[in-house]
């Protein structure tokens, strides 16, 4: 005798399921119907709502399994599968885990053949019901209701929409994260409500039964906003992970909008505000010569001023790095020819360096001052200043390639290292540049001129010290 | 001038961590407020609450301490001589901020940097402030990633990673030469120190649990790093190989890349433009060939075009495998899971699906059409029972056939 003699051949079996996430009860159900061997072609599954007329004349009674049956086998994966599965909101879906797990007891190992088309559905509709569940996860907002009563305290409520029928599923979520905070969250399949102790559910609701908004929104909005880098819009990477369905009820959604349309100047703001467009920097000492002269990155080349550039062979070893021109370097359009530029002359001399070999410039290209009546008074150039200069010093010292540069002041040491160092710490000894070349630092011959007596005297040697460490080094590299 | 209120702060300093690549919030020990007398959870899986229109994902709230800094890196908008707006948060705000954000289900927990205020350690010490408050006085059992300062003492760092799920050091540069060009007030040997002090806890700390449950968990979630990219010379070659180091050395659980991007009120050394984003998609992608596809390093340095960088029009498993044609074609019934990890087009997950499913059935195309996103992709370089690309592998065009029409949307983009 078969099983197949339980069964009324023609005889369909309807199942009315109580709830529509209800597994256990499908599987119960299942479990007798495949051990009675009806097949999935002779039995519907109608969940709460749904439409049972097809098999208007089904048998609703369940059939009784042989007492010989054989236990019914589902493997693990088929099991956490379909646990996650018959939560999505497909009609079909029962009947289609009733069909998988009547064709794994022929092929128990039918899982693992990931191109069969029923295979492919199931782990489709998992998908479907795991990505809801995360989206639920994440895109749950509460809003805070503040009672008047005060044993009530503080309750968190959230309207959400999901998907599929997972509100249940994810109770345990929300309330592991939440355990010491009363919330609910609302949806139209069903509300869920927490009072930090126990669980309880609810009809389904609408939207209007939830808070409107939250005095929290306005923070999130401005962290939302000001996070997203403007230069780096994607559209389609933010819609790929938080489609249009979800906006309506996320607080900051309704920036997006302005966002993506403000970006665009956003950007070309913020480099426009970092320094002019970008461009390739010159390659001839002439060419930068040029632009300095056009240069108004920064306010000293705003002032009523010609930029000065360095001057000396193309191929020199030693590189002589000044602060910035003064009223008579600005004047003439040559450096360290003020009075600076005669002190240093007289010490080099002392010394025995050239500096008609060497190749002299300075950190800053234009003569920074305010006006005293006729008078141009010469001040520092700021940090910033400096830096943005950089640029330039930098061009200059690509193309003569010095093997030694010297440089004199803190400004000008800023002007090559990037930080401001401390002159009394690093004079005497040289300081790796990244291309090779050595720097040497040491002070600035203006800082001579404003000494006197005893002080002048020893600051004197200490340059002429400096300067002739300098000197034996360069014939060392020579 | 009047003091700034909340709104403006937060303004100022959420603004200021925009550049930061990392939002993770995975991979940390699971935990939960039940029987607690906080709130928040972590289970393994991060949760992107939010994605911002550039399309990156908003998990944390991501903000700077304050971003005054005594530090004058270049590629930082927030260096000393930078002129942006400044702002302080007090360590109490930032656990406010973060608690009312969290219970309102906006985030997964806290990400936290800072400018260097006074001295590393007084930095160092406030941001491990906060995380204590979080985790002592509220219960927090939410995410907490800690950005941690090379220069602080270690000990405060140890701190950080007792009550942080997760600390990052940031090498900054992938060169020692770009660091000491671009952040002079930084040292290489320093920071690696301090990485390597870091994983030293980590081992320390996981060794102890073994032996004693109840030993404390050190940053469960591990360290990471960021590397800014396209602010200097360094080819793909130095970046791929830079990465791949301190992931041996330093057992990090991540290296992001980040583009350089244009900043108000930039430094003159750098350059002014768009950030090289489908670069850094790039280097995402061959990041993960080293780690989930069995890619060594070297290999993705022979993906790399006479320039040390990779092609920008084709990922870079494309480009190894156009280099290396005579490892195609791939037959699909026979070949081993590391030879079907190099055929372009099959992901680890499609590469699992095509060994479990070809013990019950040999393969055909169409089969494997209905495993994989595209089959164009991946037809030249694979043969099934039905399917033999004779004369495809060897075209020379075959690059221009493969090569996407229109610029591809970044999928790792953090």
């Amino acid at each position: 005798m078969t099983a197949l003699q339980h069964v009324k051949l023609g005889t369909y079996y309807v199942v009315h399921l109580p709830e529509a996430d209800d597994f256990d009860f499908w599987r119960e159900r299942a479990r007798a119907l495949v051990q009675s061997d009806v097949p999935p072609d002779r039995v519907a599954w109608v969940e709460p709502g749904g439409s049972g007329d097809l098999f208007a004349h089904g048998e609703r009674r369940m059939p009784v399994p042989p007492m010989d049956a054989k236990p019914v086998r589902a493997n693990r994966r088929f099991v956490s599968l379909a646990r996650n599965a018959i939560l999505h909101s497909d009609p079909e879906r029962f009947a289609l885990l009733y069909r998988l797990l009547w064709r794994l007891q022929s092929s128990p190992r039918m899982m693992e053949d990931k191109a069969d088309p029923d295979v492919r559905r199931v782990e489709e509709l998992d998908k479907n019901v795991r990505r809801d569940s995360h989206k639920m996860h994440a895109f749950v907002r509460f809003r805070l209701v503040e009672s008047e009563d005060e044993d009530v305290g503080e309750h968190y409520v959230a309207w959400f929409e999901p998907d599929h029928h997972i509100l249940r599923a994810n109770a345990g979520f929300f309330m592991r994260r939440f355990s010491n905070m009363r919330w609910s969250i609302l949806t139209p399949r069903g509300s869920l409500h927490w009072d930090t102790e126990t669980m309880s559910e609810g009809p389904p609701a609408e939207r209007h039964d939830a808070p409107g908004g939250d005095p929290m929104e306005d923070l999130w909005r401005t962290y939302y906003a000001s996070i997203f880098n403007p230069a780096r819009l994607k559209i389609g990477a933010m819609l790929k992970e938080m489609p249009k369905k979800y906006w309506k009820n996320m607080p900051e959604a309704s920036l997006i909008p302005e966002l993506v349309a403000g970006a665009q100047g956003r950007e070309a703001r913020m480099v426009e505000k970092g320094a002019l467009e970008f461009e390739e920097r010159p390659d001839t000492l002439a060419a930068i010569d040029k632009a300095i002269h056009a240069c108004r990155k920064c306010p000293i080349g705003q002032l009523d001023n010609h930029a000065v550039m360095g001057e000396g062979p193309q191929d020199a070893a030693l590189m002589i790095v000044g602060e910035q021109p003064g009223d008579q370097e600005d004047q003439t359009g040559r450096p360290f020819v003020g009075p600076a530029g005669q002190l240093l002359d007289t010490h080099l001399e002392k010394v025995g360096i050239d500096r008609r070999a060497a190749y002299v410039t300075n950190a800053v290209k234009h003569f920074k001052y305010v006006q005293r009546g006729k008078r141009r008074l010469h001040q520092n150039p700021g940090a910033k200043e400096i830096d943005t200069c950089r640029w330039w010093i930098e061009g200059e010292r690509a193309i003569v390639q010095p093997k030694l540069v010297l440089a004199m002041g803190a400004s000008a040491a800023r002007g090559l290292l990037g930080k401001t160092v401390s002159i009394s710490r690093v004079r005497g000894a040289p300081i790796p540049l990244e291309d090779g070349s050595e720097l040497w630092v040491t002070a600035h011959p203006s800082y001579l001129l404003r000494l006197e007596g005893a002080a002048r005297e020893e600051q004197a040697q200490l340059f002429d010290a400096d300067l002739a460490a300098v000197r034996a080094r360069l014939e060392e590299l020579a | 001038m009047a003091a700034q209120t909340i709104l403006q702060k937060l303004e100022i300093l959420a603004d200021a961590a925009k550049y930061d690549a990392s939002c993770a919030s995975s991979g940390t020990a699971k935990k939960n407020s039940l029987g607690g007398k906080g709130i928040g959870s972590t289970e393994g899986m991060g949760i992107c609450h939010a994605y911002a229109p550039d399309g990156r994902c908003i998990s944390l709230l991501k903000i700077l301490l304050t971003n005054h800094c005594v530090f004058d890196c270049h590629y930082c908008v927030n260096r000393k001589s930078s002129n942006v707006a400044r702002a302080r948060f007090t360590p109490q705000e930032v656990v406010d901020l973060t608690l009312a954000f969290y219970r309102r289900n906006y985030i997964e927990g806290l990400f936290l940097s800072s400018g260097i205020v006074k001295n590393s350690n007084h930095t160092m010490e406030q941001i491990v402030e906060v995380a204590r408050i979080l985790r002592e006085e509220h219960d927090f059992r939410g995410y907490i990633h800690l950005k941690t300062i090379p220069e602080a003492d270690p000990e405060i760092v140890h701190q950080a990673g007792l009550y942080a799920d997760r600390v990052s050091i940031n090498v900054e540069l992938p060169t020692d030469s770009g660091l000491t060009r671009l952040a002079p007030d930084k040292d290489a040997r320093q920071i690696e120190g301090a990485m390597g002090k870091v994983k030293a806890d980590l081992v320390e700390a996981k060794d102890a649990r073994k032996r004693f449950r109840h030993a404390p968990r050190f940053a469960p979630a591990g360290q990471s790093t960021q590397m800014i990219v396209g602010a200097d010379a360094a080819t793909d070659a130095d970046i791929v190989g830079k990465a791949s180091r301190l992931y041996d050395n330093f057992r990090l659980r991540r290296v992001y890349y980040s583009a350089f991007s244009p900043i108000p009120d930039a430094s003159a050394v750098l350059p002014l433009k768009r950030p090289p984003l489908i670069r850094e998609h790039r280097l995402y992608q061959s990041d993960w060939l080293m780690r989930f596809y069995g890619y060594k390093p070297s290999d993705v340095m022979q993906a790399t075009e006479a320039d040390g960088n990779l092609p920008l029009d084709i990922d870079p498993k494309l480009a190894w495998a156009l280099k290396f044609r005579e490892a195609f074609p791939v037959d699909v019934n026979r070949a081993s899971k590391e030879q079907l990890l190099r055929v372009p087009g099959l992901g680890v997950k499609a590469v699992g699906k095509i060994l479990a499913s070809r013990r019950h059935r040999a393969l055909r195309l169409d089969d494997v059409a209905l495993l994989t996103q595209s089959i164009t992709k991946v037809r030249p370089f694979i043969c099934t029972v039905d399917w033999r690309p004779i004369t495809l592998t060897d075209r020379a065009d075959l690059r221009s056939l493969l090569a996407p029409k229109s610029e591809q949307l970044e999928l790792f983009a953090a």
